[in-house]
Parts: structure tokens; C-alpha cells; sequence
């Protein structure tokens, strides 16, 4: 059934912090490396070791360079990200120029267009916790809902003929054979710097709905109203660049004051 | 967006077989149809052919055809589902009609039946256009035009369908005002031809302002942090989406086939139209050279379609959406 159900008090997502990725891919393979095995894979590849591999990843990583505002540009040295500043609060009228890593999945949207046209009933949202998952039995591989994501969260198995996509780790979160601990979505488990949270954003008193809160955290085009779950926190405003830092004196140096040896220094230095 | 040659051939051959169909329940339901089950039984079943090759033609598409059957189960949601449903019901209207036609024409029930053919042929095409206008992710088909458009084109090339099929009978009808010589029924078919090249045009000059108010900032929401340049790809080669989504073609190359298009669903229908009326001998050649083109032109046009729109997860790509001219 395409149609969405009730919109749930549980809605279960990421919350993925822009500040600390520093883009090693590791959620992208673990993510990679889970599906492959778990309920809703395998996820083959095509060409795997061949001029053009191609194959459906849930998860991808950008890198982008932004080239900052005002006179930052590019960054001056000695800007470190200070946790010490809310970003809200001072949101920087000038930015530095910086690299940020970008990883993009399914965002679990609670009005997911991808879900309502779907015309077979393969595509789903789950009333408990608002998961969106493809019954890939069900899927007859129209595309129609590759179309109808703005994310590009939803990818085309040439080998399977069907759509797969993120599922939360939904054979993970829920899955009593694993330790308690371990029950969390694989990209959330490998990433290094924690920049990756899972949790219940429907509950304002959950770690993630703080952190939210907190650091400000966004949905990505709202504007286009599928009401993503997922929240991305920006980087954190930079200490010390309010104000370019001023050159080094250039100090004045007396060669006839030196060694001949330090002389001879300075000269091959100097070339 | 990618141009898939199944889609193009299901929607430029469909369209025509639905919008034959809506012409000939329009011109039974008014009660001008000529005469003789032939006359009615062979358009019926060129459209009858006509959607089947294009129905067909989209399940090629699919990544499971076998399961094809599921696509009419979500018709309270999708577009795609409500076309499928819309789609067979027409067959039981058209089988209703190929049985029980005879010759007398001005039968209530025929007419019925001339109302309910239009209406389920239109509405398959409305909601084939609604699939590709509710998509809010492409800001270019995200338009009001393109709904107009694709029930326009397919009445045209429909209009153009019967007026061929007519002009090659073999008894010429002895009355004058036949249905392929009558000026009514040809001012008809120049109107819906200069409707339908207006509201292209229209939509083409949308597609130019290129009107996507989203960019790789606001996608990103790292606006605040200046102007964005991708420095790094997610993948080393091209994956479903860069493929899918990114297909965007050169400005010249569309600009020309712009033209063409133009000329071939509109310039060169309007001169056949006009020959014949000033020469109606020349009216099985002049019907079937105007046929051609409309069906080129709408294959050209659907492929531009396409073609030119810009999915928004490109933005992620670092694509911007400059106008395309």
C-alpha cells in the first residue's frame, strides 16, 4: 500500500554532523558491506573489476569546497572550529573557505513522494517507526520513484531489475541476535569521528532531538515539502576569523653581523 | 533526464492511439461519423494498435516486466497506477463499440458510447501527463503547460491519425463534407496544431528561464559557508543517478532540434492542411506526409522533453541549473 500511513510519534532517523566528517567513506563501505548480506541485499555490481564497476550504494560521500564569505577567502591560517561558540548564536557573517564532506542518504521523509507514486505497493513507510523500505518482490523496477527523490536515495539494480535503498539497518536496529550496543545502523558503527547519530527525532527528549536543537540542524530543501527526518549539522563557526590575521612583521636582517658560516646559510637559504 | 527509447515509444505512440480514440468517440458522440462498420473498425483498431505497441513498449522498460500486473494495485496514490487502470478501461468502451456499431449513427447509445471512449482516452493521457507534472523534483516538468501540452499533442497526432485513415478509403464518400474534406473538421485539426505549437513554445521559454530556484547551496543548506564547487565525486565513474539524472544535452544540439520539432509538428501539418484545401485531389498524400511528420515531431519533442530537464539531485553534483541558453 503506496498510501502513507498515520503519521508516527517515532520517527526514526540520522543525524549526520558536517562539522567532524572528514570523509573516509567508512560509513559508505560498512553500509555497503551490511547490505550486501543483510534482508534486503545482495547489492551486486556490475563490471566489478572492469574499465566502468557500477553498482547500488545506499550511502555517498561528497566532497565539497566552499569557498567562503566576506574577506575569508581562502581560509587564513590559525581558523580552528571552536566548540565553545553556539552556531546559532553567532553564525559566521564571514565564513573561511573549507572543505566539507557531505554523505547522502535516504532521509526517511514523512511525506515521501517517492512512497505515493509508486504504483505497485512495493514502496513503503512504516507506520511504527517511519522507516521507508522497498519490498523487493513486490518491485517492478519502473523508476518511477528514483524520479520523484530529490535526494537521490533510491538506486536501480541492473542485476536485480528492482530499487534498493537505504533501510535504516532495519535487519540491525531491531535484531535481537546482536548486542545491544551493536543494534544501530553499520555507517553510524564505523564512522571514525562520530559523526554519524541514530535516534528517535519524534521524541524531543532523545540525544539526537538535543543535538538537533543544539547545533542548529537542518533539513535538506524543505522547500520541496517531503519532510525529511534526517538532519544535517553544519560546521561550526570558526574561531579567530572575524578579523584577517595581520602579517608578520618582516624582520630586518644584517648580514654583516653574521658568521661566515651562518652567512653562507643565509645565501644558500635565500636562493 | 534520461530519454529511454521505451518511454519515447510508449508515450508518443500511446498518445496518438488515445488521441485517435478521443477523436473518433468526439466525432461519434456529435453524430458526424460517415457511415459503415469498416469506417469506424479500422481507426479503432489502428489506435487498439497504436497503444498496444506503446503499453508493450513500457514494460520493456521495466526492471521486472513479469510483475507488471502489480502497477494497478495503487491507484489512491500513484499516477503511474491510475494510467495502467485508465489505460484498460478503454478496451472494454472500444470492444463495445466494434460490436455493437452499425450503420445507423445517430443512435443515443452510440453516442454514449462516442462520450465514454473520449472521456477514458483522455483521461489515460491526462494521467500519463500528471506522472511527469506532479514530479516537483524536476522543475521543468513541474509546470502547468505540460499537462495542456501532452493532451494537446495527443489529440493532434490522434486528429492526424484519423484524417490519414479517411483520406485513403476506398469508396471516397459522395457528399462533399466528408469528415477529411470538410473545412470544419480541417479548421479543427489547424487549431489544436496552433494551440499545441503555442503552448510548446510557452513551455519552451519556461525551460530556457531555467527556473530552479533550488541551487547547490540552498540543496546542500551550506549557503552560509559561500559558493559551493564540488572537488570530489562520490564514485570514481558514472552511477545510476549521473546516468539517470544527469543527462543534460548540448544548448546547439537543442536549439536545432527545437526547430525541428517545430517544423514537423506544426509547419509542415499547417502546409499539408493548407494544400488540401486548395487542392484536394492531393488529399491520401497530403494526409500521410502531415502523419509522418506529426509523428516524428512528437517522437523529437518527447525525446527533448527529456532531454532538457534537470533533475535536482544533480545540485548534489554540483551542477547548476543555468538557463540553457
Amino acid at each position: 500500500m503506496t498510501s502513507l500511513p498515520a503519521a508516527s510519534s517515532r520517527k526514526l532517523g540520522l543525524v549526520i554532523d558536517l562539522d567532524t566528517c572528514v570523509g573516509c567513506h567508512a560509513c559508505a563501505i560498512a553500509c555497503k558491506e551490511w547490505n550486501d548480506g543483510g534482508a534486503f541485499g545482495p547489492l551486486p555490481d556490475q563490471d566489478s573489476h572492469g574499465a566502468e564497476p557500477a553498482g547500488v550504494w545506499f550511502n555517498r560521500v561528497h566532497t565539497y569546497e566552499l569557498a567562503g564569505t566576506g574577506h575569508h577567502e581562502p581560509m587564513s591560517p590559525g581558523c580552528r572550529p571552536d566548540a565553545r561558540i553556539p552556531d546559532h548564536d553567532s553564525r559566521p557573517q564571514s565564513a573561511p573557505g573549507m572543505t566539507v564532506h557531505f554523505p547522502r542518504s535516504c532521509l526517511h521523509c514523512e511525506t515521501p513522494a517517492c512512497v505515493t507514486v509508486c504504483p505497485t505497493g512495493a514502496s513503503y513507510k512504516r507506520a511504527e517507526d517511519g522507516i521507508v523500505l522497498v519490498d523487493e518482490d513486490k518491485c517492478i523496477g519502473c523508476q518511477l520513484c528514483a524520479w520523484a527523490c530529490p535526494y537521490g536515495a533510491r538506486e536501480f539494480s541492473e542485476q536485480r531489475g528492482v530499487m534498493q535503498k537505504c533501510t535504516l539497518c532495519v535487519d540491525r536496529i531491531y535484531n535481537e541476535t546482536l548486542e545491544p550496543v551493536d543494534r544501530q545502523p553499520a555507517c553510524v558503527m564505523a564512522c571514525p569521528t562520530r559523526a554519524r547519530h541514530f535516534g528517535d527525532l519524534g521524541d524531543p527528549e532523545s540525544d539526537v532531538s538535543r543535538l538537533v536543537a543544539e547545533r542548529d540542524g537542518q533539513a535538506l530543501m524543505p522547500e520541496l515539502g517531503y519532510r525529511p527526518v534526517n538532519r544535517y549539522l553544519p560546521p561550526r563557526a570558526r574561531r579567530g576569523c572575524e578579523e584577517p590575521p595581520a602579517l608578520a612583521p618582516s624582520e630586518t636582517l644584517d648580514r654583516a653581523q653574521l658568521s661566515p658560516l651562518l652567512r653562507w646559510v643565509d645565501r644558500v637559504l635565500s636562493r | 533526464m534520461r530519454p529511454s527509447l521505451s518511454i519515447l515509444l510508449f508515450t508518443t505512440l500511446s498518445g496518438a492511439g488515445y488521441g485517435l480514440w478521443f477523436v473518433i468517440g468526439v466525432v461519434l458522440a456529435i453524430g458526424e461519423y460517415p457511415e459503415g462498420r469498416g469506417i469506424v473498425l479500422v481507426p479503432l483498431a489502428i489506435g487498439l494498435l497504436l497503444t498496444s505497441v506503446g503499453l508493450l513498449s513500457s514494460v520493456a522498460h521495466l526492471g521486472q516486466p513479469r510483475r507488471a500486473w502489480r502497477a494497478l494495485s495503487q491507484w489512491r496514490s500513484s499516477w503511474l497506477s491510475r494510467e495502467g487502470v485508465a489505460a484498460f478501461l478503454c478496451l472494454p468502451v472500444v470492444f463495445v463499440i466494434a460490436w455493437r456499431i452499425q450503420s445507423f449513427h445517430d443512435v443515443p447509445k452510440v453516442r454514449l458510447a462516442g462520450v465514454g471512449l473520449a472521456f477514458v482516452a483522455m483521461l489515460t493521457v491526462y494521467c500519463t501527463a500528471r506522472i511527469y507534472s506532479s514530479l516537483r523534483t524536476i522543475p521543468a516538468w513541474h509546470h502547468w503547460r505540460v499537462l495542456p501540452v501532452y493532451l494537446l499533442l495527443a489529440i493532434q497526432t490522434g486528429g492526424y491519425w484519423l484524417w490519414a485513415v479517411m483520406a485513403w478509403r476506398a469508396d471516397p464518400p459522395r457528399e462533399p463534407d466528408g469528415i477529411d474534406t470538410a473545412i470544419p473538421w480541417l479548421l479543427a485539426l489547424a487549431v489544436t496544431t496552433v494551440a499545441s505549437a503555442l503552448l510548446k513554445r510557452g513551455y519552451w521559454r519556461h525551460v530556457d528561464r531555467g527556473e530552479c530556484p533550488a541551487t547547490p547551496e540552498t540543496a546542500t543548506g551550506l549557503g552560509a559557508l559561500g559558493r559551493l564547487r564540488s572537488v570530489e565525486q562520490p564514485h570514481t565513474e558514472a552511477n545510476y543517478l549521473t546516468r539517470e539524472m544527469g543527462f543534460v544535452v548540448a544548448r546547439r544540439h537543442s536549439a536545432r532540434l527545437r526547430a525541428l520539432a517545430s517544423h514537423l509538428l506544426f509547419s509542415l501539418p499547417l502546409l499539408m492542411l493548407g494544400s488540401v484545401v486548395l487542392f484536394p485531389p492531393m488529399r491520401p498524400l497530403g494526409a500521410t506526409i502531415a502523419l509522418a511528420s506529426v509523428m516524428l515531431g512528437a517522437f523529437v519533442e518527447r525525446w527533448l522533453f527529456f532531454a532538457e530537464a534537470r533533475h535536482v539531485v544533480t545540485l548534489f553534483y554540483g551542477a547548476r541549473g543555468e538557463p540553457t541558453r
